[in-house]
């Protein structure tokens, strides 16, 4: 664990102590402050479902609002504490966010923007009605107290400005332990490729949910500050004016830093009180702060606290060469196998696939021994990717069943069938590409330690010596430890390649669903992926897809051929060789012979 | 007299009367938005922002000549053309970036548009007579109640633009290209169709949709720059109503909006849009792709 000087912790620290006795002779005086590091300690939240995880909430509003009234009501009517009342508000938003989160998580993209906003105007009306005898409507609840404990009340501007700094300051520590938790590297890849975290048997959904309730509980406590800071609590906290705000200084601080909403907020509010009072642009602030920030999503994607890093975080140089083996066999041996198979550890019975009329799949009846290596070939159009996503859980068959060791797990999804054992590399990598070689192994080695979910938002990624252990043994495997800390996008298509294969071997499956593990290689990159294959051979059992029949047939102890959509013949590579039946279906009765029966 | 769950038989017919209106107009306004998703992919966040440059160019035209019949086209005039110079100066640029891009991009430019309102008008709501054509009431012969002229004309006015966006999509050879577009745009591209311009056509017609619909109902709703934020959320509801990318499906979901808000409000007006929103999330939970949608994309 990294016991260096937690510096980012305690430049913050120093930076929240100095603001107000430095800043107010500069720029901002102290209540400007204390708004600053309230929107910052929403934007926290925001970051961390917006920036880390890729979720475009348009209706934050919502929990900023009822964890402000709810807190404002407590503390009005009922003279609650200050803290049990913050916490109430919390509470609120925690609730909300599980309630509309569970409705939006599923959604994506545009339709996830859509829906919380919906949501977001939906509660701005309710304010306004239904709950108007709480809120007080349209006036807002007017006379908060200021927070007050043991006898110790913030009637001051700099004690208000401290009480809330303490909260942003514990509210930072714990968005970095979330960030650097396993939930948090999760988080990162969801925003990569969401598919492909599900597909290594991580509950996306629920950790979806997780963010969007992190979120929502940040709302929610800066929700109750600003009623407390305000002495009011206004009715606007709920519309989308609010979510709007927060998205425009997220944006322009920066979405992928924990600080860049707060960076943003500032530079907000500064030039807001600046322009309207300083300049006397009374409303035209807004339409150049719109057209700032249109210029930052165009240039300045990253934020300005993107900006700086990359000023002074220079990209890694140009790597060298995939430094692989050339000189190595072209054709495999197979190793000695025995003759005969244990019982089937994943098998199909009837398994059929329709799309409208179109039968993809019919009647197939496939088992595959454990340990046994079994390809699986058939012209174009044949059946196979759909017969493979069918196995691999991401399709579900329109008849039939798929059994893993005797059970039923017909329809039971990726996400467990990889936590049963089954993990699948795609014909196309799906890969987490803004990582690093070891972030992306870390998704399925956590998915293999921790199951499918687990809320260890607090834990330290590096707590578990198993997660580490199962990452490096990866790397060691597919022959990517010089590799580890490369992000995927500088790797060569060989090295993606075998991340690809990776990804499926760190979830430390039973069997391995391989589609078409050489397509597109080079030479020398396919040599070296038939090694690591044949490494990988012993103690597992594998299903491949694959075009190219000379490694396929050197390699694999049966080999199956789909035809229509359904098996026409199963047996050694040699029994397939010799069938006519195949060479007609394969070759449309072309006078060809398989290609490895002019190698033998 | 009649009733109906204690309310007046006339009463819910007259509503019903209302639903249809505000049904038609948010159908225009949602037309606009989901032909431009479809085609283009760009969830636009401007539109509701295009809904006001319209019954602003409107307004003013109206407010100079007297004529709210040339008011209408200089508001198809003005959203068309703020639309062209959107697509060529920003969103064009964002074909390839991800959907989050595309409506922080698009937020801007309504902010933009909206502000810019404001400055050159102030804040204040414009107040925009009714036409000559458009006073007094009818019964058209079943209400119970006589219907304001001018509501009638607007659900004959949407409908007739809505005929129109119809048959330029379905019924000429643009509309064609376009539809194809939604299908495949690559495809289309390599078949020798300049698919870039197709796009600026499609922003614009989709811009227009809204700015016609600003000044249809700028005599219900006088309007205000930040009026086109409610519209742009109705017309969300809308197309996840009747479908992401689906012109019937904006028609259809419009008027079932339309009814929805107006049919609650006969029971307690406070929750009409809430009812809409809870609507929403039923079908988003029941049937995610909307009426008309292609399941997978949701």
């Amino acid at each position: 664990m990294n016991r260096a000087l937690p510096l980012a912790e305690l430049g913050l620290a120093a930076t929240l102590i100095l603001a107000p006795f430095v800043l107010p002779h500069v720029a901002a005086d102290i209540p400007m402050l204390s708004r600053i590091l309230i929107w910052g300690f929403f934007g926290l939240g925001f970051s961390i479902l917006f920036g880390f995880t890729g979720l475009l909430s348009l209706g934050q509003a919502v929990f900023f609002g009822a964890g402000g009234f709810v807190t404002a009501y407590l503390m009005i009517e009922q003279r609650w504490n200050v803290l049990l009342a913050l916490l109430a508000g919390t509470v609120a938003a925690i609730l909300l966010g599980l309630v509309i989160g569970y409705f939006t998580e599923r959604r994506r993209g545009i339709y996830f923007a859509m829906i919380t906003l919906a949501f977001g105007e939906m509660f701005s009306h309710l304010d306004l009605t239904t709950f108007a005898h709480y809120t007080g409507g349209e006036n807002g609840l007017p006379g908060v107290p200021p927070p007050a404990l043991f006898g110790w009340r913030a009637d001051s501007e700099l004690s208000m400005y401290s009480f809330i700094a303490v909260f942003f300051f514990v509210g930072y520590l714990i968005a970095r332990r979330i960030v650097a938790s396993p939930v948090g590297r999760i988080l990162l890849a969801i925003r990569d490729n969401e598919g492909r975290v599900l597909a290594t048997g991580n509950a996306v959904h629920l950790y979806k949910l997780c963010a969007f309730t992190v979120a929502a509980a940040y709302a929610g406590l800066a929700g109750g500050l600003l009623g407390m800071f305000q002495n009011y609590m206004p009715p606007d906290a709920f519309t989308f004016e609010t979510s709007g705000q927060l998205l425009i200084q997220t944006v322009i601080g920066g979405a992928s830093s924990l600080l860049g909403p707060l960076v943003g907020g500032a530079a907000w509010i500064y030039l807001r009180e600046t322009l309207q009072h300083g300049f006397g642009l009374d409303t035209s602030w807004r339409l150049i702060l719109g057209i700032v920030f249109v210029l930052l999503v165009s240039f300045l994607r990253q934020g300005i606290v993107g900006g700086v890093v990359r000023l002074f975080h220079r990209p890694p140089a140009p790597l060298d060469v995939d430094h692989d083996l050339t000189a190595a066999p072209n054709v495999l041996s197979p190793a000695a196998r025995p003759a005969s198979f244990g019982p089937p550890i994943l098998q199909t019975e009837a398994l059929g696939k329709r799309f409208g009329g179109l039968a993809a799949n019919e009647d197939v009846n496939f088992a595959v021994a454990e340990f046994e290596v079994r390809g699986l070939i058939g012209p174009n159009g044949a059946g196979k990717s759909t017969f493979f996503r069918m196995l691999a859980g991401e399709m579900q068959p329109t008849s039939g069943r798929v059994l893993f060791r005797g059970k039923d797990v017909t329809g039971n999804g990726v996400c467990a069938m990889c936590q049963n054992g089954v993990a699948k590399s795609y014909q196309i990598n799906q890969l987490f590409d803004r990582l690093s070689v070891r972030e992306n192994l870390l998704i399925p080695t956590l998915a293999a330690t921790r199951g499918r979910f687990r809320l260890d938002l607090l834990r330290s990624i590096t707590a578990d010596p198993a997660v580490e252990r199962g990452v490096h043994d990866t790397l060691a495997l597919v022959d990517l430890s010089h590799k580890a800390d490369t992000p995927v996008n500088q790797l060569a298509y060989g090295e993606k390649r075998r991340l690809e294969i990776g990804l499926c071997l760190a979830s430390n499956p039973k069997v391995l669903l391989l589609d078409e593990p050489l397509a597109g290689m080079s030479p020398s990159e396919r040599v070296s992926t038939i090694q690591l294959l044949t490494r990988l051979r012993e103690g597992r059992t594998m299903v491949i897809v694959e075009h190219d029949m000379e490694a396929l047939f050197g390699f694999a102890d049966r080999v199956t051929v789909l035809v229509e959509g359904k098996i026409l013949v199963e047996g050694t590579p040699d029994e397939v060789r010799a069938d006519k039946g195949v060479q007609t279906a394969y070759l449309g009765g072309v006078d060809h012979d398989l290609p490895a029966e002019a190698a033998a | 007299m009649t009733t109906v769950f204690g309310i007046p038989l006339g009463l819910i017919q007259a509503q019903a009367f209302n639903g249809l209106q505000q049904g038609m107009l948010l159908a225009l306004i949602s037309a606009g938005l989901t032909i431009i998703y479809g085609a283009l992919g760009v969830l636009n966040l401007a539109h509701g922002a295009l809904y006001v440059v319209g019954a602003y160019a409107g307004y003013l035209t109206y407010a100079q000549t007297g004529s709210f019949l040339l008011a209408i086209p200089a508001a198809a005039a003005a959203s068309l053309l703020a639309g062209f110079v959107m697509e060529r100066l920003v969103v064009r640029f964002y074909y390839d970036r991800p959907d989050e891009d595309q409506i922080l991009v698009t937020f801007g430019l309504g902010i933009i548009l909206v502000e810019a309102v404001r400055a050159i008008f102030g804040g204040q709501s414009q107040n925009t007579p009714t036409p000559d054509w458009g006073q007094g009431a009818s019964s058209l012969g079943f209400l119970m109640f006589p219907f304001p002229w001018y509501k009638i004309e607007t659900i004959a006015i949407s409908a007739a633009l809505l005929l129109a966006f119809y048959l330029v999509l379905y019924k000429t050879k643009l509309g064609l290209v376009v539809r194809a577009g939604i299908e495949d745009a690559g495809m289309v591209n390599l078949l020798g169709i300049n698919v870039y311009r197709i796009f600026l056509i499609v922003f614009g017609l989709g811009a227009m949709a809204a700015g016609l619909a600003g000044i249809i109902n700028s005599p219900i709703t006088a309007p205000t720059p930040d009026v086109g934020g409610r519209y742009l959320v109705l017309s969300f509801v809308v197309i996840v109503i009747g479908g992401v990318g689906s012109f019937p499906g904006a028609v259809l979901g419009g008027i079932v909006a339309g009814e929805i808000m107006t049919l609650t409000s006969l029971f307690n007006p406070s929750y009409s849009e809430v009812m809409l929103f809870a609507v929403m999330a039923l079908i988003l939970l029941l049937r995610p792709q909307g009426f008309f949608g292609q399941a997978g994309r949701a």
